[in-house]
Formats: structure tokens, sequence, C-alpha cells
């Protein structure tokens, strides 16, 4: 294919990728851009050129272990529910927009762990960002027939789309100051791009499988006759185990702490939900995207098994050898797509990472802290977008002086066991109080020097083709000091060899330097707030403990300075009326301190916005056990506050209600009264009428009298109950005397199941009071023909149980909690108006708990409620 | 004739309500919840409405959301009637679009008179 018309297909292909981020970020409110399919879609910018061409390419040559790439993330994400919530709450919470923040922040803002976490991060990304221009360069070169690989960086296309990228990046990625804002365009172009590669991979899966061959038993039965079949598809026995293992457990981190995972798993959420979504898409797609992996592979083995090729561009040459150029070109563009989508990522959250965690806290902050709010905005931005030209230069130089000559897994998977080295301080930090930053700092350190000695430096004297002994004899010809077998370890492969012994002496000496000095009071208030972190949420700015003095009209200068004057009000503002503070005040106190430095975080990162904020107040030392007091204080009085609150509430509302209850029936009173006064020429029927509705409303309202104030004295336990030992038979006997005559009119009957009799202490006119409500209740309730009352007792060792049964239509399952409820009325009822007040149940409950029993409501079969109380037997 | 929709779930008071709107030369309807009054304006279309808002299953409120709805119920003129009483609720009435609010317990007169006030008054 002619290389003008690649050329062309690129152009457009990166405009319309353009178009689509310029669209979505100017309808950054529309569904299109929000919802839970484009999150997880981004998601799967985990999925790079080295998916695309790195995966056949392992697969051709060593057999399934491709899979462990994305066997650890599947494994994983079901937990980030939870995991992943907690990450993205303290994240939101903290206004956190890098990994190198989150860690900083976790280890009380230390400005150094935030600026080696940086590093670890560029060290590891920089030569994986390389990969990717490698793969766009050389299947640029194979689709159009290119065989020059010799040439200057202006003839370079690879070296034109590089630039593009950046201009990509540095234009959508830097439209806010605050880094921890979402950037809706970019998101929504990745997540496209995420389409376009599994659409297009999935083509190419089918066309090997099903064009080329005859299905995969076809594919299976030409590959297994090859030499090696055997071996490449099986584990390969325990050490083979224990490298699968390992490498899945590697994926699993990588897919937390890749900066370009983080940026968009946490960064970019914007609701926690989606993670419900998330934790089955994304493995789906994960798998969907190696389905055909093994298929390609064996095709591309059998295919080519007399040629020398690079298995890795078996995906590519698969459809060039038969002459299918279009296919090529889908090959072509999705792996570009997976190239460039990591490419952006990658830069701008590196970016993000060296400007806020290790540029501006190192180099800037003077400077900011005394220039104008408009220029500070620009020039953080600036910093942010020269980041990420040069961040993609070095990448691209990085490529063209070192002859990658590596597969790309093994680039690929030097980078995990770099990144890896952040695994302990992150997790650890976010489980185990006693994390401390001088742990943290000195394993990422040593795990790093071990990867440098078993991993790297190996690895350059090889690809140099240097002669040493290092290699083969270890350092100073000490044997067991072999990069590749350090200590006699020879059970695994280089790469799982250095993330086994890196991780061994990370994590030992992680735990013990925090184990052995404790860190300042600062970083163990950022642990707690970490480690506990549902607790400490709803604190807010109360959850970091301070202690000194500082003035308002500072913090406020600090503060236009970098968000200038109009944000600045309006976030004070905000925050006056949030904590209800007078505007005036002149001392700023622990919440004031804390929600400037995070205001600022997003803006500067944590270290920098620690720093200068501090730099205007004047901070006492405090020691660990008063801020965890003051902390738990702080908890407890919002708690307490939250309670008071809540029964203030019920109160009003009980109040509201007793005054709704009692004008209902003074309204019809006064009504029907007056009309008796004015009208003359009301016919006697009418006036008889209207006069005994008058007095049954006149009964009405002093029934509610008097249950109101049983239930306030029953409440308050202002009535003393009066005890005394009586038969429960004749208590029920009693009860329902005076219903037979009611009973009998509407046809109802009243049945007796199984009376045990017993002697209990009890309050006889109470419990009467209460049999009295659940037996008029069950008439009322009960069907209008054939109704049926059944009431039955039952004694236990410890307590008698008395029941009441009606044939109706029994209580709907949402009413059971609340039937109890004061002025609760059930939509069951037979009768549209009910006679009872509303507090029948409640008195009832009332009564019954302060005897020491229980009271509840049930459905029985075929159809019925039965509501049941106990009294204890015990005569105390 | 005038036609008037009562609705109350309290029966003695729609008996008065009825009684003397009847005697005021009124076609009378009543309706006995939030439900039955919309059936009811759908089927004949009332000149003012009577309105309780406590009412099961669909309150007054939703009864006045749902008339403000329609481009034809919307003339027709709402009487809150509801033994809320404060402020508040009162001001939350009117802005939703109720002509009056008359807090219970109500004087039969002065409803009657409020009633033919609101009908003579020319939109």
């Amino acid at each position: 294919m002619s290389s003008f018309l690649v050329i062309f297909i690129i152009l457009v292909y990166l405009s319309a990728i353009f178009y689509v981020a310029y669209w979505a970020e100017k309808n950054s409110k529309s569904r299109w851009v929000n919802n839970p399919y484009i999150y997880t879609l981004s998601l799967a910018v985990y999925c790079t050129a080295w998916t695309y061409y790195g995966s056949v390419g392992l697969a051709a040559t060593s057999g399934l272990k491709f899979l462990t790439i994305y066997l650890g993330p599947i494994i994983i994400i079901p937990t980030w529910v939870i995991l992943m919530r907690k990450i993205i709450r303290i994240s939101k919470g903290n206004k956190i927009s890098t990994l190198a923040d989150f860690i900083s922040l976790r280890y009380g803002n230390d400005r150094f762990l935030g600026a080696l976490v940086t590093i670890i991060c560029v060290l590891a990304i920089v030569p994986y960002i390389s990969l990717q221009l490698k793969a766009i360069s050389e299947t640029f070169n194979v689709i159009t027939n290119h065989k020059i690989t010799a040439i200057s960086i202006l003839d370079d296309t690879t070296f034109y789309i590089a630039i593009l990228l950046a201009v990509f990046a540095a234009f959508f990625g830097t439209q806010h100051t605050d880094a921890s804002e979402r950037h809706k365009g970019i998101i929504t172009a990745i997540a496209l791009e995420s389409v376009i590669k599994l659409v297009f991979f999935l083509v190419i899966g089918l066309y090997v499988t099903f064009y080329l061959f005859n299905g995969p038993v076809d594919i299976y039965d030409k590959a297994s006759v090859l030499p090696n079949f055997e071996t490449q598809q099986t584990i390969d026995g325990l050490n083979g185990g224990f490298n699968w293992f390992l490498l899945s457990l590697l994926s699993m981190v990588a897919i937390f702490l890749l900066p370009r995972q983080f940026h968009v798993t946490v960064i970019e959420n914007e609701r926690e939900k989606y993670l419900k979504k998330v934790i089955w898409l994304f493995p789906l797609y994960l798998l969907l995207f190696n389905f055909f992996v093994i298929f390609i592979a064996w095709g591309g083995n059998i295919i080519f098994q007399n040629q020398s090729m690079d298995a890795d561009l078996f995906t590519l040459m698969l459809p060039l050898y038969n002459h299918h150029e279009f296919l090529a070109l889908l090959v072509f563009l999705g792996g570009f797509s997976a190239a460039i989508s990591m490419v952006v990522i990658s830069s701008l959250a590196l970016a993000t990472m060296l400007s806020n965690n290790l540029i501006i806290p190192y180099g800037f902050l003077r400077r900011f802290s005394e220039a104008e709010s408009e220029e500070n905005a620009e020039s953080i931005k600036n910093i942010r977008r020269i980041s990420i030209f040069l961040l993609i230069i070095v990448a691209y130089l990085f490529y063209k002086s070192f002859t990658l000559d590596r597969p790309l897994v093994s680039i690929g998977l030097i980078s995990f066991v770099i990144i890896a080295q952040l695994a302990p301080a992150f997790f650890a930090g976010l489980f185990w109080r006693r994390g401390s930053s001088k742990g943290a700092k000195y394993g990422i350190i040593t795990g790093f020097l071990i990867v440098v000695y078993t991993l790297i430096i190996p690895l350059i004297i090889d690809s140099q083709s240097l002669e040493s002994s290092f290699v083969n004899e270890g350092m100073f010809g000490i044997n067991i000091l072999k990069p590749y077998e350090l200590f006699g370890l020879q059970i695994f492969e280089p790469v799982t060899h250095a993330f086994f012994w890196s991780m061994f002496f990370n994590v030992i000496i992680y735990s013990l330097v925090s184990v052995n000095k404790l860190g300042s009071y600062r970083e163990r208030n950022f642990a707690e707030m970490f480690v506990d972190s549902t607790k400490y949420a709803s604190l807010q700015e109360g959850a970091y403990v301070w202690k000194g003095e500082a003035y308002v009209r500072d913090i406020r200068k600090i503060l236009t300075r970098f968000l200038g004057e109009s944000r600045t009000e309006r976030a004070l503002n905000l925050f006056y009326l949030k904590y209800g503070i007078d505007k005036n005040t002149q001392l700023a106190d622990a919440r004031l301190v804390n929600f400037s430095e995070k205001l600022l975080t997003g803006s500067i990162g944590s270290a920098s916005a620690r720093i200068l904020i501090s730099s205007v107040v004047k901070e006492e030392e405090i020691s660990l056990m008063e801020v965890l007091y003051i902390l738990d204080e702080t908890q407890k009085t919002k708690e307490s506050n939250k309670e008071l609150k809540e029964r203030d509430k019920q109160k009003n509302e009980f109040l509201d209600t007793v005054a709704h209850e009692l004008k209902t029936p003074i309204t019809s009173i006064r009504a029907l009264s007056e009309i008796l006064l004015a009208d003359d020429e009301i016919d006697n029927t009418t006036k008889n009428k209207f006069l005994t509705s008058i007095v049954s409303e006149s009964e009405r309202v002093s029934r509610l009298i008097t249950n109101i104030l049983d239930l306030e004295k029953l409440a308050t336990g202002k009535e003393k109950l009066d005890l005394n030992e009586n038969s429960i038979k004749n208590t029920i006997l009693k009860s329902i005397d005076p219903f037979k005559q009611l009973a009998v009119n509407k046809g109802i009957k009243i049945k007796f199941n199984e009376i045990d009799d017993v002697a209990v202490v009890y309050d006889e006119d109470r419990i009467q009071q209460v049999i009295v409500n659940l037996v008029s209740n069950a008439i009322k309730f009960s069907t209008e023909e054939n109704g049926e009352v059944k009431i039955s007792t039952h004694v236990n060792q410890k307590i008698v149980e008395i029941a009441v049964e009606d044939n109706g239509k029994g209580i709907e399952v949402d009413e059971l909690m609340f039937i109890f409820n004061k002025f609760y009325q059930s939509k069951n009822q037979t009768i549209l108006k009910p006679i009872g007040s509303g507090l029948g149940l409640a008195i009832s409950k009332q009564i019954i708990e302060s005897h020491n029993g229980k009271i509840w409501a049930e459905n029985v079969n075929p159809h019925g409620a039965r509501l049941t109380f106990t009294l204890p037997l015990n005569k105390n | 004739m005038k036609k008037i929709l009562i609705v109350d779930d309290e029966p003695n008071i729609v008996m008065s309500l009825e009684y003397i709107f009847k005697k005021e030369d009124f076609e009378v309807f009543i309706a006995r919840d939030g439900a039955e009054a919309i059936e009811i304006v759908e089927n004949s279309i009332p000149d003012i409405i009577l309105l309780d808002i406590m009412m099961p299953n669909v309150d007054g409120y939703q009864v006045l959301n749902y008339l403000k709805e329609s481009e034809i119920l919307r003339k027709i003129k709402v009487i809150f009637l509801s033994a809320k009483n404060k402020s508040s609720d009162i001001e939350l009435g009117l802005q939703l679009g109720a002509d009056k609010y008359i807090s219970k317990p109500f004087s039969v007169k002065n409803l009657v008179k409020e009633v033919k006030e609101l009908l003579n008054k020319k939109i």
C-alpha cells in the first residue's frame, strides 16, 4: 500500500478522534459522555499495542502464558466494588490527581515520597511509551512495504504522529488548572478507540479462524503437529506454576498502579456506582479480546512455519500474506488505536505527576507565591503541556536510539515490575496504620535497586552484546549474586525472578522500618484517614487535626494567587456557609486550613499545597494520642448532633400529626354546627344525621386525647404499672366480653384455640387494653362474610405467647414494619375511615415493652394477619 | 349551574360541604381520595375544586400537579382545605398554583364567600 494513502488514512482517523474529543468536551453534560459504558471502555486503555501484537507473539512462542497478563485483572476486578470504591472516595475527598499524590498524601504529604513515586513511574513508563511508538512505526513500515529502518527523524512518520499525539494530550488534558477535574473529551475518545481496537481484532480473529482455516478444530489439528506444541500449551510443572502465579499477581498489581490505569479508574470516575458495571463488563472485554489470540498465533505458526518471521507481527502479516490489504489496514488501525490511547493517557498522567509532584514542589513554589493569579494558572498549565511534549519526545528518542529488539511483551513486563515497587506502600497504606513514610521510601528504593540489578543491568549487557561475566558468574564472580539466580533461586524466569526478590525485600524493609520508627503525628493522622476512610469521610475538613495559629487573610492571599479572586471568594463563602462561620472571622481554624489545602491540591499537588499553606500558619506539634482523641471527639459530637436532630424531627412530626388528627374532627364539628345554627329550613332527618355526627366526632376527639396522654405517660414512664398476678385466660375473657354483641351483629365468629392458662404478673388493665386493641383491629380487618377471629395462648418455659388472628386480606409486606408506628393506618381496611385513632398499636407496643415483652405482626396462610405478643413468666 | 368537586377523606366534612353547596345551587361532585378526584376531573370538568392535602395514596399536591400539567384542566380553580397551617405549608400550596389556601377548621360561611368570589373573578 502506498505510504501516502496510509498517511492520509491516519490523518483522517486522527481528525475523527480529535473531533470526538472536541465534541465530548463541548457536550460534557450529555448522557453519551456520562455513562458507565464510556467509563468501562476507557479502562480498556489497559490493552495496548502489546496486547494487539505482543500477546500473539508470546502465544506463538510460549503458548498460553500471555493469559496471565489478563488473568490477574479478571480475578481482582470483582473486588473493586469495595477496594476501588475506597480508593476513589479517598481521592475525591482530597482532590487527588495522580498516583504520586495519593501515596504522598497517605504518608503525610511527604514531598520527597511524591517525587520518588513520580521518578519510578517515569522510569517505568517512558520505555513503555517508546514501545508503542515502535509498534506504530514497525507496523507502518510493514503495511507500506518500507524496508528502510534507519531514516532521519524528519523523514519519520512516527515522529509526526508522536507530535500530533502530544498536541492532542496537551490540548484536551489541560483544559482545567485543577488536574483532579475530569477530562471528558479525552476519555470519550479513548472509549471510542477501545471499541475500534476490539472490533478490528475480533474481525481479524474471525478471519484467521474461519476464513484462512476451517474453524478452531482445524487450526488445532494443524498446529498440534508442529514441533514444541505440547510443551508450549502447558503450564510446565511446578516451576511453571510459580511463574504463572507470580505473573498473574504482577498484572493484578499493575491494573491498580499503572499511572494510566489509576488515572482512568480513579481520577476520571464520575460516579461510584459505575463500578458495578465495570466488575462484569471489563473482565468480559478482556476475555473477548483474548479469545482469538491463540488461534491467530497457531495460524501464524502454521502458515509461516518455514520462514523466520517476527511472531509479534503475525496479526498484521496474516492478511497481508494472503493479499487482503484492506483487512491488514483494519489491523493496522486497531493497533494504532491501542497504541495512541496508551500514549495519550500515560503522558497525561505522567505529566500531571511531573508537574504536581516534582517540578512545582521543587522548583516553582517560590515564584508562584509571588506572582499574580492569572499568570500562575497559565504557568501551571504550561508546565503540564511542556511535560507532555517532553515525555513523548524523550520516549521517541529512546525508541530511536536504543534498538529495542526485545519482544514487546518483555519490555512491557519490565515496566510492570518497576511499577509494582509502589505496591507495598500503596496497598499496605490502605489497611495498615503503622506503615510510615520512611518505610515506604526505603522499601521502594530497595525494591527498585533490586530490579535494576536482577533485570535491567543484565538486559542492557545482553542487548548491547557486551562481553561480561556479570550475568553468568555473578558480581565479583560470587555465585549467589548471579542476577538471574539471586541467592541460588533457580525456578523463576528473569521477570518473575526480579519481581519475587524485589517484592520480598521491598515488603520486608517497608514493614521493618515502619514498625521500628514511628511516623510523625501528621503522617499518622493521614494514615488514620486512609485506613478508616468510611469513618472519617463524614468529618470532611474536620478529619485532619491541626493546632496552631493562622490568619484568614494570609490564607486568602495564597488561594487568590492560584485560584483567582472570584473562585477564592466563592469557595470561601461556600465554606463559611457550610460550617456556619461568620464571614469576618480573623483567625483560621483547622477546618479552613484543611479546606484550603484541598483546594490547592488539585492545581499544584498535595505536597506543594501543604508547603504553601504551612508557610503562613504557625503549627504546633501535637501528640498522636491527642490526634486520636480529638478525632474521636469530633466523630462523637457529629453523631450525637445527628441523633438529636433526628429526635427533634420525630418529635416535630409527631406534633404535626397530633395537630392534624385533632383538627379533623373539630373541622367536622364546626362545619356541621355552623350549618345547623344558620339554616332554619333544615329537615329533621338531616338535622338528626348532623347531630349524630357531631356527637361521634366529639367522642373521637376525646378518645384521641386520652390515647395521646396514655402514650406520653407510658413512653416517659410517668405512670407506674399496677403489677399483680393474674390468670391470662380470665383477662382474655374479660377483654372480649364487650365485643360479643358487635361480633354477632357483624356476623363474625370469635374462636378460642388452645388456651393454655397460666398465672402471670402484669398490669391487668393495661394488658386488657392491648387485647381489646388487637381484637378490635382483627374484627376491623376480617372479611365481611364468614369473618373469623381466632385467639390462642401458648406457654413456653419462659414466656406466654398470646396471638390474635383474623382471616382478612393480611398486611402488605412493606407495611409490616410500620404498623406499630404512631398514626399509621393500613391500606387494607375494609371500612374506609377507621374508628381508631391510629394510636392503638403504638400504645399496645409501648405497654408490652414496659412489661419486657415483645409484639409483632405476621401474615398467615392462606390469608389473614396474626398479631402476637409475649409476656415473661418469671416474676421479676 | 356551576360544578364543584369536593375532595376529602373525612365523611363528615364531605357531608357538611355537600349540603351547603347543594343549597347554594352548585352541582356537587365528591371524591374520597386523589385518584378518584382525577377520574372525576377528567370526566366532568368542574369549575372549582376544594382539595384536601393529606389523603391516602394520591395526595392533594399530586392532584394539583396533575391539573397544572394539562392545558385544559389548568384553568380549574383550586382551593386547598388543609389542617396543615404553617406559613411554609401555605406558601408551598400557593406556589404550586392553588388559588386559595384555607386552613381547617374553617368557617362554612367564609368558605362559601371565597368560592363565589373566585368564580366571579374575571381572568
